[in-house]
């Protein structure tokens, strides 16, 4: 009696194995269809972005068969649709700047106060309800925020300043810095909070008070990350398009000058992209050149981006 | 060795009590700690010696739910008029593992001075220069003072942890465990800075090794769960401990 239960428990043993054994067969195949669709899922964004470089490639060639590279950079109007037709990028990338060089003096100075401030002087509580609240900000459809400066922004920066036009940068840059604090706050207090414990109290044991831990101990071990932020804030302000197209106007216009009313690379395509433009036509593939040219603005910020990152890696 | 004369009292602890929230972590500590001398704290982990030390600098104010009872007088660190950072301007402190600043070696060892207002270059030089002296770390260090703090080895950051806190002139120098992420070779360079420190100022140290506690101290407490079973001279506590705790604790049987 003992001895048949012990071999029926031998056999039942065996058979566990074999069925494991079966299970790993089978989840050795599931565990390689899992890995293909993930491949694939990885691919289409790759191929993604391939298919949009060679895209803006194809038709910048062809774009710049017709009109020279120096012309295209050098050229002071912009004026593809006109009868006298100028291709100066420039004008369009003068606006692009100014409106995101606005942005940055409003969100790089606010999200970095803002993140000191929730990362070293508010309790817990405070912070779970800034957080959320300012991330809806950046949850905040971009053509909202086009008709508040157009609406709001403008009329209030007309009783400062007499003779603001109804279009700006100024007014669009400012809502657009409003726009970008979020980001740049909310990953800079990332940064701040991965600063060690122990270096915060290496500085308070020195006599340090809260703030001048954070100016002078916290914020430049934490910079890679903020710098990662700015980085991140000025690719948000250079591709940032339904703002600047509502509130500063479309006109090209060559100007570093904030009061003024310019079209920026976004807003020069949105409008001719409305339109409707014959396919192949010059006026046509300056859009293809133009996001190119703004491509290629970014890809500069994100290499510095890098780079910065590299260079003050935390060494803590 | 050690002088006859009874050493002056340099501050003292009376009935400390401190929790955390809920939680008592420090029971009724009374002990003395003597002018220019070492005195270490020893005790399983858990025994409340980091807690103890960190209510010399009022480190624990920097987080709320913390309570002390009782006080720790002649200094009166912990009387609630006295500003926690005014403490602390006083008391310096090393750590466990070396946290130098993400700076120049210069300006670590310059950030207390700076902290205090003080600003003139000559004054900063000569300051700083004495503070790596005073650590035995100025002959290694004094041709790359521009270079940034953390490229250096983990002993020289120790050493430069130390600089940082003699430059300010400490009366009390707190050390938390201040070699146990050092090598032998850097534990034995701190042990040995340690004793000639003493001369000039009165240290504190929290270590899990009982024979640098052997080593460098002149004073020796014992706590166990919060509470401060023995205090006496180092090596009547190692030699002839009057508590069997203690006993058992030095000789390897529990901890």
């Amino acid at each position: 009696m003992n001895s048949t239960a012990m071999s029926l428990k031998a056999s039942t043993d065996l058979h566990q194995v074999s069925d494991r054994l079966s299970f790993s067969a089978m989840r050795n195949w599931k565990e390689r269809l899992i890995e293909a669709v993930l491949l694939a899922a990885a691919a289409v964004s790759v191929l993604t972005t391939l298919g949009i470089v060679y895209v803006l490639l194809s038709e910048s060639v062809r774009f710049f068969e017709t009109i020279s590279i120096i012309d295209f950079l050098t050229d002071t109007q912009w004026t593809p649709l006109f009868d006298d037709a100028h291709f100066g990028i420039m004008v369009l990338v003068s606006g692009t700047l100014v409106s995101s060089f606005v942005a940055l003096v409003v969100a790089i100075p606010v999200g970095t106060v803002i993140a000191i401030y929730l990362s070293e002087f508010a309790d817990s509580r405070v912070r779970e309800v800034a957080k959320p609240v300012l991330e809806l900000l950046g949850g905040i459809p971009t053509i909202v925020f086009g008709y508040f400066a157009l609406l709001v922004v403008t009329p209030i920066l007309q009783v400062v300043l007499p003779g603001l036009p109804g279009f700006s940068l100024l007014s669009a840059g400012l809502v657009m810095g409003i726009m970008i604090v979020p980001y740049i706050s909310s990953l800079s207090e990332d940064a701040m909070r991965a600063v060690p414990m122990s270096m915060r109290e290496g500085s308070y044991a020195m006599g340090a008070t809260r703030l001048y831990t954070a100016i002078h101990v916290v914020v430049p071990a934490a910079i890679s990350g903020l710098a990662a932020s700015y980085i991140l804030g000025i690719s948000r302000a250079v591709g940032e398009t339904m703002i600047l197209a509502v509130a500063a106007g479309m006109q090209p216009n060559l100007t570093w000058n904030p009061m003024e009313p310019a079209a920026t690379i976004t807003s020069y395509i949105v409008q001719v992209a409305l339109g409707d433009l014959p396919h192949g036509s010059i006026g046509y593939q300056t859009i293809f050149a133009a996001g190119l040219t703004l491509l290629l603005i970014t890809l500069v910020f994100n290499i510095l981006g890098q780079w910065l990152r590299a260079k003050y890696r935390e060494n803590y | 060795m050690q002088s006859q004369e009874t050493p002056t009292l340099k501050a003292e602890a009376r009935n400390l009590n401190f929790f955390y929230g809920q939680m008592q972590a420090l029971k009724k500590i009374n002990m003395p700690v003597y002018d220019k001398k070492v005195t270490a704290l020893i005790g399983p982990s858990g025994c409340g010696k980091s807690t103890y030390l960190r209510s010399f600098n009022r480190m624990h104010d920097l987080y709320p739910g913390n309570r002390y009872e009782g006080e720790i007088r002649n200094t009166n660190l912990l009387a609630a008029d006295v500003d926690p950072i005014e403490v602390r301007m006083r008391v310096g402190m090393v750590f466990q593992k070396p946290n130098p600043f993400p700076k120049s070696i210069f300006e670590n060892v310059a950030y207390g001075l700076r902290v205090r207002g003080e600003n003139n270059r000559r004054v900063l030089d000569d300051k700083v220069e004495r503070a790596l002296r005073d650590a035995a770390i100025w002959e290694e260090v004094k041709d790359r003072l521009p270079e940034q703090a953390p490229n250096l080895s983990g002993g020289q950051q120790q050493r430069l942890c130390i600089a940082r806190a003699l430059a300010t002139d400490p009366e009390l120098l707190l050390f938390d465990e201040p070699t146990s992420a050092l090598d032998p070779i850097a534990t034995a360079a701190i042990e040995e800075l340690i004793h000639d420190l003493k001369k000039r100022v009165t240290i504190l140290i929290v270590t899990h090794n009982m024979q640098q506690a052997a080593r460098v101290s002149d004073y020796t407490a014992y706590m166990f769960l919060g509470e401060m079973i023995e205090f006496g001279k180092t090596d009547e506590i190692f030699i002839k401990p009057k508590d069997k705790r203690t006993e058992d604790y030095i000789t390897g049987r529990m901890g």
